[in-house]
């Protein structure tokens, strides 16, 4: 007779052997370090060139972001229309992000395409001349973008949380405004291009279906381009936090929701406490099944969602608390996050929900390994962080061995609320 | 080429099970026969809610993601006009705790009432969330009830308004339960490291005894041919002033239905589309152009719609959008242009394909459609359309006759 009662047995996440499958190295000509994923089923390639150009290194309000986005609007023999229609053509993706020190080109193609490909990037990262008429429309559009952003209390709420932990001269802290946007000009952008992406420091990750000529045709296209010479500028920033801790905006008076952040500044990847401060992240906030979830939303419905996490940064970071709750419940909403946090430091996990986390946290490593594009998105984020895979097989071994004291410990020390910058925006 | 071998049980229930060895990872999808399209107009919303309510306790099992992540699993859901769909990762030595789980709520629901009322205030801040706190919110609202008069696609699926959400009944959720949660109108789909004839074994074990129930025939009012153009003015507390436009389409399995999306990616898929060359770049109206449809199963909407630039008059925006109309309606596409957009429709198949999430929900929605192995013929038939059947369908679906404007002004 069928029990429907009682769950089927399972295999322990804890006692899987977890390996990280290894990343081929090669340099082009020019020192280009090169990092290869060859797998999956599907003929499809995806190409990533990671410049040191993000917004750590301009002199000026979104120079960086600017440059990074306009890389597509014109090279001395192609208009914008062209570069994108290159691209389209083969069904292509050219896509570029800029982020705080970091910014980067990324092709996603069919593998059979990317010799048609290849030329193009390169004539991009040595060849753009950023027209002055891309210049304008893209003010102009960014401008009317932002007006609309600006009326999203999720979005104000982004911003002015950044800029109390960090401060706003901290690239981590800043925003853009539309007198950022009216202040650039031509001359500052194609400086920088110069300077950090032509004279750059690059480095490259492929991965997927990866033919067999890649590596001489990225040397032939990119190999001899004037990259890794000069030296990456030394820039340091000072955090500035914020003196007031509370605060509370009205960005729209007929508003039916408010944006909680609720955040403190805490260490980068290399500290000790921070890859065991996941697990218990995950307990307070990091997944469906975590307390802030049971709790706010399935418990008292306050929210849609909420969730807490460690910011991706590479130098300190801040531990965030994000939601967007009722209006009338916002008040409700934040003192249930310090109650959550005053039973993490209070008591002790007990070894039932400790076990689940852990088993449900190495289920999702071990789907996190499954495909080449997750599997290089994990090494770029421990290359470009000076790490190796040692840190991923550390982070595997924490979360199989760390004890309810150890976590209550870290609750402790980083869940005090009056160590925290709690922001609402109506 | 996606594999799968597929059976049914004795209760009606559809299995399909396409085997990828290269992963440690199974996918159990659930696809239930059931949509916004399917809701009562005074009770809407309520396929969307139903979807949070499968998350709040079985007849045997107290909590659904507890268990789950215990075997290092995830999941989640969605609902749409047509179809609601559940699925689950988890390791695959561990899929039977997604049999145990994902049989136990189609057997029965525990109907708990802290549940519904719980759900119904989570429900409501994710409509306030997504559709009334943010600028333009209520365009989908707006542009649905103009555009269709008696096809249920007329309201979104979040649902018309707040009140029905928050008047929904426990009763209703038992009646709505045992009408569309049954074996014979749903769909289970696993991919992944598995081998079908396990598979055969669990699902009989699990699924197999469960009730099989009544199909669920549909028969939606159909929308009819309009022959009249609809236009709407609103003003809102918004920065700038947006256009929308609609046009009816083809149902998805319709030649049509191709056509109409290779139109859409000629027309405004991506920075070389001629609307954001022509509009944006060249001509300065608008500050961002989308062209678009919603994939809808019956007849659905292709629209264009955009922001203008401050200062432009909206009639001269949309003047400019009638000529890249009577453009594609006059001249024939070229080889070099039909075949970009067709290359692009080969890649995004492509990499649509790459998870096993992916190619799970993928089998499952054709199966609905009508047969599985239709997703392996799906490129061709974007392969066999001609510029003269991009000439022709242009000139069916883009009547004015056939359009719905709506002109959302910042006040």
């Amino acid at each position: 007779m069928l029990n429907r009662k009682i769950q089927p047995t399972i295999t322990d996440a804890v006692s899987f052997d977890l390996k990280l499958r290894t990343c081929e190295q090669y340099q082009l000509d020019n020192k280009v370090p090169v990092y290869s994923m060859n797998a999956g089923t599907q003929d499809v390639l995806m190409i990533e060139w990671v410049f040191k150009a993000g917004n750590w290194f301009e002199q000026k309000n979104i120079v960086a972001g600017t440059t990074n986005f306009l890389l597509k609007n014109g090279t001395s023999t192609k208009t914008a229309y062209q570069i994108n229609d290159h691209f389209e053509f083969y069904g292509a993706y050219l896509n570029r992000t800029c982020y705080n020190e970091t910014a980067s080109i990324t092709l996603h193609c069919l593998s059979k395409h990317f010799n048609e490909l290849l030329p193009v990037v390169a004539e991009i990262i040595t060849d753009s001349i950023f027209p002055e008429e891309e210049l304008i429309t893209y003010q102009q559009n960014q401008k009317q973008k932002l007006s609309v952003n600006l009326k999203k209390c999720d979005f104000i709420a982004n911003r002015l949380i950044d800029e109390y932990v960090y401060g706003f001269h901290h690239p981590y802290g800043k925003y853009t405004s539309t007198l950022d946007y009216d202040q650039l000009n031509r001359a500052e952008l194609i400086e920088f291009f110069k300077r950090f992406y032509t004279e750059g420091h690059c480095t490259i990750f492929t991965a997927g279906k990866i033919p067999s000529n890649l590596q001489s045709q990225l040397n032939k296209y990119f190999g001899a381009l004037p990259l890794q010479q000069r030296a990456i500028p030394h820039i340091q920033y000072n955090l500035q936090s914020a003196v007031e801790k509370k605060h509370q905006i009205i960005n729209d008076e007929n508003g039916v929701q408010g944006a909680i952040r609720i955040a403190r500044p805490f260490p980068n990847k290399h500290h000790p406490d921070y890859q065991k401060t996941q697990i218990l992240n995950n307990i307070f906030g990091g997944f469906f099944g975590s307390r802030l979830m049971s709790n706010i939303r399935e418990d008292k419905g306050y929210t849609y969602g909420i969730h807490s996490y460690i910011q991706n940064h590479m130098g300190e970071t801040a531990w965030m608390i994000s939601t967007e709750a009722g209006r009338d419940v916002c008040e409700a909403t934040i003192s249930e996050v310090y109650k959550e946090m005053e039973i993490l430091r209070n008591e002790v996990v007990d070894e039932d929900e400790l076990s689940l986390v852990k088993n449900y946290m190495l289920g999702t490593v071990l789907g996190d390994l499954d495909g080449p594009f997750q599997l290089i998105a994990r090494w770029k984020n421990y290359v470009l962080n000076n790490l190796d895979e040692q840190y991923f097989y550390n982070s595997v071994q924490l979360i199989k061995n760390t004890g309810a004291e150890e976590l209550n410990v870290l609750a402790k020390k980083y869940l005090n609320p009056e160590e925290f910058y709690e922001l609402t925006v109506i | 080429m996606i594999e799968y071998n597929r059976f049914t049980l004795d209760n009606g229930l559809t299995v399909l099970v396409h085997e990828d060895t290269a992963t440690p990872m199974a996918v159990v999808n659930v696809l239930y026969d059931v949509g916004a399209r399917d809701e009562h107009p005074n009770k809407t919303g309520f396929a969307h809610l139903f979807e949070h309510l499968m998350f709040g306790g079985s007849i045997n099992i107290a909590d659904y993601d507890e268990p789950l992540q215990r075997a290092g699993g995830d999941n989640n859901a969605y609902t749409t006009n047509d179809l609601t769909n559940y699925y689950c990762q988890l390791p695959a030595q561990n899929i039977e705790t997604a049999f145990w789980l994902e049989s136990d709520r189609m057997l029965s629901l525990a109907f708990s009432e802290k549940s519904l009322s719980v759900q119904r205030k989570v429900v409501c801040e994710e409509f306030r969330e997504h559709y009334i706190n943010k600028p333009y919110g209520d365009v989908w609202k707006q542009m649905r009830q103009l555009a269709y008069t008696v096809h249920p696609y007329q309201w979104m699926t979040i649902g018309k308004e707040l009140s029905h959400v928050e008047n929904a009944h426990i009763d209703d959720v038992k009646h709505f339960f045992f009408k569309h949660y049954r074996p014979v109108n749903a769909i289970l789909v696993v991919a992944g490291n598995v081998r079908t004839e396990d598979i055969k074994q669990l699902a009989e074990k699990w699924f197999g005894p469960i009730p099989m129930g009544d199909k669920y025939i549909r028969c939606l009012p159909q929308e009819p041919v309009q022959d009249l153009a609809r236009r709407l003015t609103i003003e809102a507390a918004v920065p700038l002033d947006a256009f929308v436009k609609t046009w009816h389409m083809d149902a998805r399995l319709n030649k049509g239905y191709y056509t109409a999306d290779l139109i859409t990616e000629i027309l405004g898929g991506g920075a070389s589309s001629r609307l954001y060359q022509s509009l944006v770049k060249e001509q300065k109206l608008f500050s961002n152009l989308d062209c678009y449809h919603f994939g809808s199963l019956d007849a659905g909407l292709l629209t264009i719609e955009g922001k203008l630039v401050k200062g432009v008059d909206i009639n001269k925006a949309e003047q400019a959008i009638a000529e890249q109309i009577a453009q594609i309606q006059e001249q024939p596409v070229s080889i070099a242009e039909l075949t970009k957009v067709k290359n692009k429709t080969e890649s995004v198949i492509a990499f649509e394909d790459m998870s096993i999430m992916s190619r799970a929900s993928s089998l499952a929605m054709y199966e609905l459609m009508g047969d599985a192995s239709l997703m392996n013929t799906e490129l061709e038939k974007y392969q066999e359309i001609n510029p003269q059947d991009i000439v022709d369908y242009s000139k069916q679906i883009f009547r004015e006759s056939n359009s719905n404007t709506l002109h959302y002004l910042a006040k």
